[in-house]
């Protein structure tokens, strides 16, 4: 029987396992959307394409599975370019669908063509553009295949409207073999016992734990080492919830907004075991202060990452939960009480804390935790509520921490937390949100609301752009140049889509008022109006070393 | 120095832009670059003269057999190899310095491939060294216009791009 590409879409990708997509119709995707129309697979339609490609993104990191998004050509594809590209910088497995003008007009500025494979070359991990409706099913492997395996990230197939609209027969495209892509998986025998030597002999070892860790689910095996060596382990603000944040061991997030013992850890330890980072600048700060003493064993998936931003002396490219397991066989030490004893000690006498007075956002996020808990999923937008979100919230699960950290996307949050939503239906979901972010996908209550999705909204509201105005002020004289924001009511706007909303302006509503919206079975709006001019502290200032904390 | 790299890649569309893109977004200085297609039609040859110390160069490597399309990237430089560039270059030449020209041509071991009344074409291929020495000794003619294809480079011995050990 001859299918349409558009069906062969279809077939290829329930092949894959998938049974959600997000998207957005539009005229080149025609022939899929007729596909869709009585497939078998859920289709979540946004109300902007950039939503689709996040909540295909927070559906991804939730679930672990693949997220799919769909759009049309042109503006449709580009609207999605901020969504693949955080997905990128943050490594999750997406695969990205447009549509694309038929072949015949490719190349000759035909109406809503972009040239979105040529766009997207440094923001995907790989890209597509398929020319003939035979080449399609395989093409589809091939992209989840190139998306799933080895460091996940975002692939992008281009389909033009003939390829979907043509028919051929549909049939299992067999084993998918790219000869230039072998991801690695074991460390080699020779780094495994340099390493278990150099950790061995270490006397202050920290472990700097990244979003490889939950990527590769080797939150087991990170939790193993550590106790066995009786290493503090820090994690990145990626890796939140690889490692129980209630652990005696942790310390925490490390870097800009990281707490103090944990940057000191990093400062004075002789051996950093970097796992399943990359050295990000706003870990690292000062590159040369940045554990000057230690000698670095480097874990990740990716080779590329291998002294691409500071010098490693044990590189070890492979599956992080592998190449943990590895170790740990090997491994005989005796660990050194004096280094936790230290490490212990600066966690009571540099404690995170805050003013308590007044409406304060640290205290909101404590409440939602003790409420909500480790049974919650927490996806943020970017800015202050991020950082007081990672510093105050204790996360104890991996993937349970929901949030934009490559790319730094304001706006991502909210639809996130949707696609975290329609991943776990059953699952108490909230994103913490800024008064600003929320405003740059706000339009997404309708998709929230058109699907019963009961996401929750803190909004942090200090009517700034309140990252922005906290550098203004540190750095710029508090001369405040344009971050000022007047908001609408929040509420009325929520009530507008036919969700609730509900405003809160003293510390004594707040906990009815996360009560109520937990208990609700609408999306709600949660409008905290806390104190204006809060920061987010301690900080590294930029440039500095990690040990040269302000507040 | 430049370093030498040969890189096997698929023959698709696209594949030099995913290249080139690579290098310009993450500041690695091209010295020369050449790109043809193989014994198999699938595959594609290019051979990549790059700047850098080991640090750059290992990134470029990591770098390179990332992205998808490439197969094989093998940094020639320290191991034995030939390596040839090949030189047009369009010199004013009328009859009265023909016959210097041709002198030079001979030294080089180079070749005339065509004259016209005032101007001779001349062909030479060599390493970089005899490349530029060319260009030197027929720059006082006036060069009208040249073209270098950028190095190309095999290793010595049967050992093939393919066959050969990565680090």
């Amino acid at each position: 029987m001859l299918l349409t590409g558009g069906e062969i879409l279809i077939e290829a990708l329930k092949d894959q396992g998938v049974d959600t997509i997000f998207g957005y119709p539009g005229g080149v995707v025609l022939p899929i959307y007729d596909a869709l129309y009585d497939a078998d697979i859920n289709h979540i339609l946004v109300r902007h394409e950039q939503a689709a490609a996040h909540a295909a993104d927070g559906y991804a990191r939730a679930t672990g599975r693949c997220g799919v998004c769909l759009s049309t050509s042109g503006p449709g594809a580009t609207n999605m370019v901020t969504g693949i590209a955080n997905a990128m910088m943050d490594s999750v497995p997406m695969v990205a669908l447009t549509g694309q003008v038929a072949t015949p007009l490719l190349g000759r500025d035909s109406f809503q063509e972009a040239d979105i494979t040529g766009i997207t070359m440094p923001i995907t991990k790989h890209n597509f553009l398929v020319r003939d409706v035979n080449d399609l099913a395989r093409t589809i492997k091939e992209a989840f295949h190139i998306a799933t395996t080895g460091r996940p990230g975002p692939v992008l197939v281009d389909i033009p409207r003939d390829v979907s609209g043509n028919k051929t027969k549909y049939e299992d495209p067999g084993p998918v073999f790219k000869r230039g892509y072998h991801p690695h998986n074991e460390a080699k025998p020779e780094q495994v016992l340099a390493a278990a030597k150099a950790i061995a002999a270490a006397r202050r070892p920290v472990i700097y734990a990244g979003g490889g860790i939950i990527n590769s689910g080797a939150s087991p095996e990170l939790q193993k080492l550590a106790e066995m060596i009786m290493a503090p382990v820090a994690t990145t603000l990626m890796g939140l919830g690889g490692f129980p944040g209630d652990h005696a061991l942790a310390v925490g997030m490390l870097g800009m907004h990281g707490s103090k013992y944990a940057n000191y850890a990093i400062y004075e330890s002789d051996l950093l075991i970097a796992v399943g980072v990359r050295f990000d600048d706003r870990v690292t700060g000062k590159v040369e202060s940045f554990a000057p003493d230690a000698k670095v064993i480097h874990i990740d998936i990716d080779p590329a990452e291998m002294g691409k931003n500071v010098r490693v002396d044990i590189p070890m490219a492979g599956d992080v939960k592998t190449v943990l397991g590895q170790i740990l066989e090997v491994l005989e030490v005796r660990p050194d009480p004096h280094w936790d004893e230290k490490v212990q000690a600066w966690k009571r006498e540099y404690p995170l804390d805050f003013h308590k007075e007044g409406m304060k956002p640290q205290a909101i996020i404590r409440e939602i935790c003790d409420l909500a808990g480790d049974k919650a999923w927490i996806a943020t937008e970017v800015g202050q509520n991020q950082m007081w979100t990672a510093q105050y919230y204790t996360f104890t699960r991996p993937r349970s921490f929901i949030t934009s950290g490559g790319l730094g996307t304001m706006g991502f949050g909210f639809p996130a937390a949707i696609g975290v939503q329609v991943g776990c239906p059953d699952e108490l979901v909230f994103d913490i949100a800024g008064d600003g972010s929320i405003q740059m996908n706000i339009q997404e209550l309708a998709t929230a609301v058109n699907y019963e999705l009961p996401v929750n909204v803190a909004i942090l509201n200090n009517s700034f752009l309140g990252m922005v105005r906290q550098w203004q002020e540190l750095f710029y004289n508090k001369r405040y140049s344009h971050t000022e924001l007047k908001n609408p009511e929040f509420v009325k706007v929520a009530e507008a889509y036919g969700a609730e909303g509900l405003k809160i302006t003293e510390n004594a509503g707040i906990r009815p008022a996360l009560e109520q919206a937990i208990a609700s079975s609408k999306p709600v709006f949660l409008d905290f109006v806390i104190d204006r001019e809060e920061n987010v502290m301690p900080m590294v200032p930029p440039g500095a070393a990690i040990n040269k904390m302000i507040g | 120095m430049g370093n030498t790299l040969t890189v096997l890649v698929e023959n698709n569309p696209g594949v030099l832009a995913r290249v080139a893109g690579m290098f310009s977004r993450r500041g690695y200085n091209i010295d020369s670059l050449s790109v043809s297609t193989t014994d198999d039609p699938r595959i594609s040859r290019m051979t990549i003269v790059v700047q850098g110390d080991e640090a750059v160069l290992q990134q470029v490597t990591r770098q390179l057999r990332k992205l998808v399309d490439v197969i094989n990237v093998q940094d020639i430089t320290k191991e034995p190899h030939v390596h040839r560039e090949l030189i047009l270059v369009k010199v004013n030449g009328d009859t009265t310095v023909r016959a210097e020209i041709m002198q030079i041509v001979e030294i080089f071991r180079a070749r005339i491939i065509d004259v016209s009344q005032d101007s001779l074409i001349v062909e030479a291929t060599g390493d970089a060294g005899k490349i530029n020495a060319i260009e030197d000794a027929l720059k006082h003619f006036g060069l009208r216009e040249m073209v270098r294809t950028g190095k190309i480079a095999l290793l010595r011995g049967g050992v093939t791009a393919v066959e050969y050990e990565e680090e």
